[in-house]
């Protein structure tokens, strides 16, 4: 049983290969998949009308050709495992995309707290762009504004109640 | 107020309102409600005294299985309440307690009882004198009581009908609904029969996106893949769906069943799927029948059907898939996790569910469990404990956990009385939950046209249940002369679907039992 499997979390150097620093300032931005564990799970493939998630057979773990893919997000959208992150960075900021399914649901613009993998709070973040969630049956799609050295640290939000 | 308004996923419609008495004490509550839902609503938690002692007892499964919640329901004794909708003006009482269950004054023997009498003790107690064993087992039993005699009868007129069908199928959860839909579609002529005034089974619970190929509603939430087997199944002309009809027995190929409380169905089929899902298990720990201490499934229940939040902070014993997803579903309803407690080494899930709730702050402690819960009436505290490399607890490394409810995630046991009634040859099988019918690759058991699906043939994810329903519903008509070469590969595809979906390492365990039952 692999180690990660003990913690509930991934650390550094279980994570996968990153897209190049490159990519990540690309226009658009980038799928980076964090499910390392052999599960019968595919739609993440599926989804994927690029070709871009590479997976043998549905126990395979999914592998993201960072070349080919072009940022359209299908994919997180349909994500159950909350797996899927779109990363980018802009003039120097970084950005996170991830799946948000609570209450109160958030705007562009809201402050957050943002959390690591193992949910501790790395700092606060502001909402650039959130996806209204009755458009993808109640999962939010959410990217928060944080420094561009947390985009492989921020993993989670909580809004900040003022 | 614990009746959730809002919740992310889903929108809870509510009926009119209505009043309900408890112990004469008006209650309100809504048409669509659980008695057991309005009631813990309302602030109740002790459902019930036990048989021994008089140890307040809460709801544990909240789907009828566990007999925890007996009351009396106008008049008429040991009513399951978490399967019987409210009712204006419904009297509900509770029995075996007097005045009440609450304040019961028979309960001062579990405080002193247990000094003369150590749980069980009763076995051994009396047995030098048959005659005196005999008196003291009368009192015993007197005083525990189930329910007094019946004070009225349910005014209904009874009706009976009986019907001729290819395919009689029982349970209309993923896997029935499923074999429904597939053999309906042959054009064989089907009748599924479910106890529950829906369809979906616990798929009414699982909010949750699924797992598994888009083709299998991966990607899609399980309260949606319940709506959208329903509707498909309802389209199909020749597929008679009968819902609140419970299935007493299987006498050949005759399923004998009550619809709505009155009316008695004799169906004669020429196959039968058995479909009727799982039970959950409790696990033992010191006041484990504390009010508060819940089967995980009786939690989803409760918070997700019903809108009814179980409590303010809850402990998750357990961390295999329903553990995980139950903790990401509380803290969607706005309820604390406490802390996961796992006995094995590691998480027992999916490793994404458990990063899901790890990221939100929720403690995992492997190699951990739960010593006792504390509390007078209901759980207010709990003690887990770190254990050793043999799963003995280490002294010294107790913790108390701050919490109102504790949830027991530790599995399910296929339902399996049906099979039994219908001659299938059965064996324990503990990879697969329990006690599971030997059958072949389509899932016919021994009992020739007798087939079986989901959960029942050994606890496994839902995606599975569905396409186990999918082959026992294709292998069935065609058995019978319905699909044609078409049908056939459809079936045999999805056979080897199911193969390529066990090939992972959640799998292993899973076709490790299902070698010891398919022959
Ligand atoms: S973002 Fe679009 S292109 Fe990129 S991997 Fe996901 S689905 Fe494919
Ligand atoms: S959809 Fe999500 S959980 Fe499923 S394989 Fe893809 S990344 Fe993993
Ligand atoms: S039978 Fe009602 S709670 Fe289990």
């Amino acid at each position: 049983m692999q180690e990660f499997c003990k913690r509930g979390y991934l650390i550094e150097e279980e994570l996968p290969e990153p897209p190049s620093e490159e990519r990540l300032r690309d226009k658009r931005p980038v799928a980076y998949i964090e499910c390392p564990q052999r599960i019968p799970c595919s739609p993440c493939k599926e989804a994927c009308r690029f070709d871009a998630v590479i997976m043998e057979t549905i126990n395979d773990t999914p592998k993201v050709d960072y070349e080919k893919c072009t940022g359209c997000m299908a994919c997180i959208r349909v994500c159950p495992g909350l797996a899927i992150f779109m990363l980018q960075i802009k003039d120097d900021k970084g950005y996170v995309t991830l799946q948000y399914e609570f209450l109160p649901w958030l705007k562009k613009g809201d402050r957050v707290l943002v959390l690591n993998r193992k949910g501790e709070v790395i700092g606060e973040g502001v909402i650039a762009w959130a996806l209204n969630p009755e458009r993808n049956d109640r999962t939010q799609l959410v990217t928060v504004e944080v420094d561009k050295d947390l985009i492989f640290e921020a993993r989670a939000v909580k809004k900040v109640v003022e | 107020m614990s009746r959730l308004q809002e919740h992310p996923i889903v929108d809870f419609k509510r009926g009119k309102e209505v009043t309900i008495y408890f112990n004469g004490k008006p209650i309100k509550a809504y048409e669509g409600e659980t008695v057991a839902a309005a009631l813990y609503a309302a602030g109740i938690r002790v459902f019930s005294r036990s048989f021994r002692f008089h140890r307040p007892r809460g709801f544990f499964c909240a789907i009828g299985k566990c007999s925890a919640c007996m009351m009396e329901v106008d008049g008429i004794p040991n009513v399951r309440i978490c399967k019987v909708y409210v009712r204006d003006g419904m009297q509900i009482r509770t029995q075996n307690a007097y005045p009440s269950a609450e304040n019961d004054a028979l309960a001062i023997f579990d405080r002193i009882i247990d000094r003369f009498f150590p749980h069980g003790s009763h076995y051994k107690k009396f047995t030098s004198s048959k005659t005196l064993r005999e008196i003291a087992t009368k009192q015993m039993r007197k005083i525990a009581g189930i329910g007094e005699f019946p004070k009225a009868l349910p005014k209904e007129e009874a009706d009976y009908e009986e019907i001729n069908a290819d395919i009689a199928i029982v349970g209309g959860g993923p896997a029935g609904l499923s074999a429904a839909i597939y053999a309906g579609r042959l054009g064989a002529k089907v009748v599924l029969m479910d106890e529950n005034p829906y369809l979906g089974g616990q798929l009414i619970k699982q909010t949750h996106r699924f797992f598994g190929s888009g083709e299998h509603y991966a990607g899609t939430r399980g309260i949606r893949i319940a709506e959208i087997l329903t509707k498909e199944v309802k389209e199909i002309e020749n597929v008679d769906v009968r819902t609140e009809t419970k299935v007493f027995g299987i006498y050949g190929k005759t399923v004998a069943a009550v619809e709505k409380d009155r009316k008695l169905l004799k169906v004669n089929a020429k196959k039968i799927v058995i479909a009727t899902g799982a039970y959950e298990r409790t696990l033992i720990f010191e006041n484990n029948d504390l009010p508060g201490v819940y089967g995980a499934g009786g939690v989803q229940t409760l918070m997700n059907v019903y809108g009814v939040k179980p409590g303010n902070r809850g402990l998750i014993v357990g961390s295999g898939n329903v553990g995980l997803i139950l903790s990401y579903q509380l803290l969607q309803a706005g309820v604390d996790v406490a802390a996961i407690v796992e006995a094995m080494p590691f998480v027992g899930g999916y490793f994404v569910h458990a990063a899901k709730v790890r990221r939100l702050g929720v403690p995992i402690y492997t190699r951990h469990t739960i010593l006792k819960a504390l509390g007078e009436k209901k759980v207010e505290r709990a003690i887990i404990v770190e254990l050793d490399e043999n799963w003995r607890p280490i002294e010294g490394t107790e913790k108390e956990i701050e919490c109102d409810f504790i949830c027991v995630a530790v599995g399910l046991s296929p339902a399996h009385e049906l099979l039994y009634q219908a001659g299938c040859e059965m064996k324990f099988v503990p990879e697969l939950g329990g006690l599971v019918p030997v059958r072949n690759k389509y899932g016919e058991t021994t009992a020739e046209g007798v087939y079986v699906a989901g959960d029942v043939a050994g606890i496994e994810e839902a995606t599975a249940a569905m396409m186990e329903g999918r082959i026992a519903g294709l292998d069935a008509a065609i058995k019978l002369g319905y699909g044609d070469e078409e049908a056939v590969k459809l079936r045999d595809k999805i056979v080897g679907e199911l193969e390529e979906f066990r090939r992972g390492p959640f799998g292993e365990r899973i076709l490790r039992g299902l070698e010891k039952v398919v022959r």
